[in-house]
């Protein structure tokens, strides 16, 4: 089966979840002996070498095929969050040529020189160069069904769809209305209704994301599969069973992801404050950037925790791991998670979760403490019980950290492989 | 056939922030609104069920062990349910067993307390029901050797046990054993096969035997040989567990006459402990009745669940020392097994069960209201805060573990 991917993230070039989610995704097709063209903005014109000698994960990668367009376009942008972005995005890729054996590629360059002509400052504009050249690259590819992940690529989906025939299906793996916690731009909910109701068939990753598409786009319930997420088994990484002196003095309570609306981390310090309030040696990280980011240290500085409070910035590569395994609880406050792949990282750094009932891990994680995002109270007094209590420490830890164990590549893949094979037996009635 | 009747009171959603302020540690609403959801469905229908059957076969004798903290909420929000207890006794073919006040784990944890809390229950079956106990059941019938001997020295002339395949081997529970370390005292054993047929499988449609009919279950036990089967389970089984609409009811209500057709008797546990025990039983490691394991891991099988038991009874002297007998009943009430159970992790295995009668979404928040109240009560006791837990030395300890 030959399956033309839409996709905007893939392993290097990622600022969270998605690339991680297309990258484990199409890995498990490829085990399956799926073939996966995977076609997205600013891959490196040598993307097969430079893919391979990245992951050195070449018995897969052969198999799946890497087509560029290009932009700085990035899934959880909002509109106004472009430009910044844009900025960002230039810094990442020049320092990540910096020093680096590959040969860097013409668009990058163009993008890291500052050349903002080249590329539309306009979110739209992205879009829509992204959708033509797709559209370009879809002509030439051979495939049986068509996948685009969120709504960024929907349009070159339905354009695909309309010039090869074949059968479109539609991954949401954020709605607009979970991005920006409930007011969102009507220019992207009305790309991402379009792209909905174009697909024959919508994958929802979590229960929690399908009923959103339901209530919000009213998309007819028989068109949604919900394809959970899994993670890879087993990494060197998960085993660095790394400590800081930090650890000795006080316990860590980590916050990982965007500093945005979405993932909750202005509930996260005010839950800080409350447990300082009762519990003194404990330490609160909050790694990742965004736009609430001089917010939130503003925050902390009106609460009086700042030293309490450390604001680690984006991290990446192993230092995600090490701020896992230096952490005593992972806190996911997020105000709406289509799935939260994080916290399945977190379990497999060996670190317990305490994630919001507004999620989609918390569907499928048993051994977790979970409450609503907004109920501050309760998660401090759950973390002040984990920090007073080793028993429940040891507990969760244990029982979480096997629970992980059931999650897998394999599964989401054949889930997905199942979708590919059913919409195109119907669509070929 | 004995019955056990049994509800804890379960804990307020008390959370960190009401330490040092709240003592309302009892969830009032929810503990009335479960009494007067399994008056309506279990205890008023089966106390007249049972009534109706006792007057139609003179035969016909049945046993009990009821709850002191059962009885406190009978008294509270279903005292119609304690007077129909009361004609059930004035038959005189009904048997009361002894157990703990607070159908806690006191056995385990502190002989003393195990004492008080025996000698509270007995007080106030007598006063409630004008009969002296003469059998003696643990809770969730936790049994093994120690139990045998100290409960042979309380007076007890026979205790009942889970007839475990583990302890008994090739043997039948259908005898009354002793145990090795008392020879006074008659050991009856739960017919597990037959009780569970009843308690869990009845209304399992899925089940090889469903439907379960009163001439089928009687012809299961006529062939039986041996001096006594006993049917022992929750008195819930009825209308609760088994909701009406299975046929439990009328299943409870053909049952005797099956039997008596087939010549099948009827005696209490204390007439059953006048056999002669057929064998001699050792059992070191307590058993119970509970999960696939029949051993203690449902309340203690965790860290969890261990500490929070260390936590309490380690308070006990302290707590009684103070004199305040509104202290004193508070604590007792946080020894009941159920807030263990609560703490359970196995899941998988087990899951159905406990989850059902799990009053908290998972056991680590059961943990922690209930480590928020011991810290209350800690503070009541002693007037000062806990010592924060040795965490790093013990963490470190487990992590190698």
């Amino acid at each position: 089966m030959k399956v033309l991917m839409f996709g905007w993230e893939f392993p290097p070039f990622k600022s969270g979840g998605l690339g991680t989610a297309c990258y484990d995704l199409t890995k498990g097709l490829s085990h399956r002996g799926v073939q996966v063209t995977f076609v997205m903005p600013f891959a490196p014109e040598d993307s097969k070498a430079d893919f391979v000698k990245i992951r050195g994960t070449a018995s897969y990668s052969k198999r799946l095929k890497l087509s560029r367009v290009s932009t700085v376009l990035t899934p959880y942008m909002t509109a106004q969050g472009y430009e910044e972005a844009l900025h960002r995005m230039q810094a990442d890729v020049a320092k990540q040529n910096k020093g680096k054996t590959v040969k860097s590629h013409v668009k990058v360059k163009g993008v890291s020189t500052g050349s903002k002509e080249i590329y539309g400052l306009n979110l739209f504009d992205e879009v829509n160069r992204y959708t033509a050249a797709a559209s370009i690259i879809a002509d030439e590819e051979e495939h049986d069904v068509i996948h685009a992940h969120d709504w960024m690529t929907y349009r070159a989906g339905i354009n695909a769809r309309k010039r090869s025939g074949k059968p479109l299906v539609v991954h949401i793996h954020a709605t607009e209305f979970d991005r920006t916690g409930g007011s969102p731009n009507s220019n992207i909910s009305h790309l991402e209704y379009q792209g909905l109701a174009a697909a024959d068939l919508v994958i929802a990753n979590s229960n929690w994301t399908k009923k959103n598409v339901i209530d919000q786009y009213k998309i007819p319930e028989s068109k949604i599969a919900v394809v959970h997420w899994g993670i890879e088994e087993d990494r060197p990484e998960y085993h660095m069973k790394f400590r800081s002196p930090i650890n000795d003095r006080e316990k860590v309570v980590l916050f990982l992801g965007r500093l945005t609306i979405q993932k909750g981390p202005d509930y996260f310090v005010e839950t800080a404050k409350k447990v300082l309030e009762h519990e003194k040696n404990v330490r609160f990280m909050i790694a990742g950037s965004g736009d609430m980011q001089n917010r939130m240290i503003r925050r902390v500085a009106e609460l009086g925790i700042a030293d309490k409070v450390n604001f680690l910035g984006f991290v990446q590569g192993e230092d995600v791991h090490r701020a896992f395994q230096m952490a005593d609880l992972y806190v996911m406050p997020s105000v709406s998670e289509p799935f939260g792949l994080v916290a399945l990282e977190s379990l497999k750094n060996n670190t317990p979760i305490l994630i919001s009932k507004q999620s989609g891990a918390s569907e499928v994680i048993t051994n977790a403490l979970k409450t609503d995002f907004w109920d501050v109270e309760e998660m401090a007094n759950k973390i002040i019980n984990v920090i007073r209590h080793p028993a429940l420490h040891y507990e969760l830890r244990r029982n979480s950290y096997h629970e992980a164990r059931k999650f897998n590549l394999d599964e989401p893949a054949k889930k997905t492989e199942d979708c590919y094979k059913d919409v195109i037996g119907r669509t070929r009635l | 056939m004995y019955f056990q009747v049994h509800q804890p009171f379960r804990l307020a959603n008390y959370t960190v922030f009401d330490i040092g302020k709240s003592r309302d540690y009892f969830d009032t609403k929810k503990n009335d609104d479960i009494m007067r959801k399994v008056a309506q469905k279990c205890y008023r229908p089966t106390n007249n069920t049972m009534l109706h059957l006792l007057h139609k076969h003179p035969e016909f004798k049945i046993a009990y062990s009821i709850t002191g903290t059962a009885l406190e909420q009978f008294e509270q929000y279903a005292p119609e349910v304690l007077d129909s207890f009361k004609d059930l006794a004035d038959t005189g073919r009904v048997e009361f067993l002894s157990e703990t006040y607070y159908h806690s784990l006191s056995f385990l944890h502190n002989k003393e307390e195990f004492r008080d809390q025996v000698a509270k229950h007995y007080r106030a079956i007598k006063k409630n029901f004008g009969v002296r106990p003469q059998v003696f059941r643990n809770t969730e019938l936790i049994f093994n050797n120690a139990l045998a001997k100290e409960v042979q020295d309380m007076g007890y002339k026979a205790v009942i046990a889970e007839g475990a395949d583990h302890v008994l081997g090739w043997r039948s529970p259908n005898f009354v054993y002793r145990a090795k370390t008392a020879d006074k005292i008659a050991l009856l054993l739960k017919n597990y096969k037959l009780s569970d047929d009843i308690a869990f499988r009845f209304g399992n449609k899925g089940w090889a035997a469903w439907p379960m009919t009163a001439p089928k279950f009687a012809d299961w036990v006529a062939p039986i040989m041996g001096d006594t089967v006993n049917l022992f389970m929750d008195y819930e089984t009825f209308g609760e567990h088994q909701w009406a609409d299975t046929g439990i009811f009328h299943f409870l209500k053909a049952m005797p006459k099956e039997l008596i057709k087939r010549g099948i008797g009827f005696q209490t546990p204390s007439e059953a402990a006048r056999h002669a025990p057929k064998d001699e039983l050792d059992i070191h490691a307590p058993i119970s009745w509970a999960d696939v394991e029949r051993d203690t891991s449902a309340w203690l099988g965790n860290r969890m669940q261990t500490s929070a038991a260390e936590q309490i009874y380690s308070l006990r002297d302290e707590v009684l020392a103070s004199g305040d007998e509104q202290l004193i009943t508070d604590w007792r009430k946080l020894t009941t097994s159920d807030h263990f159970y609560y703490m359970c992790v196995k899941w998988f295995a087990d899951g159905d069960v406990h989850k059902y009668f799990n009053p908290y979404d998972s056991p680590y928040d059961a943990f922690i209201t209930y480590m928020n109240v011991v810290r209350d009560v800690h503070m009541r006791a002693t007037g000062k805060q806990p010592d924060t837990d040795k965490w790093t030395g013990m963490v470190s300890q487990w992590m190698r573990a």
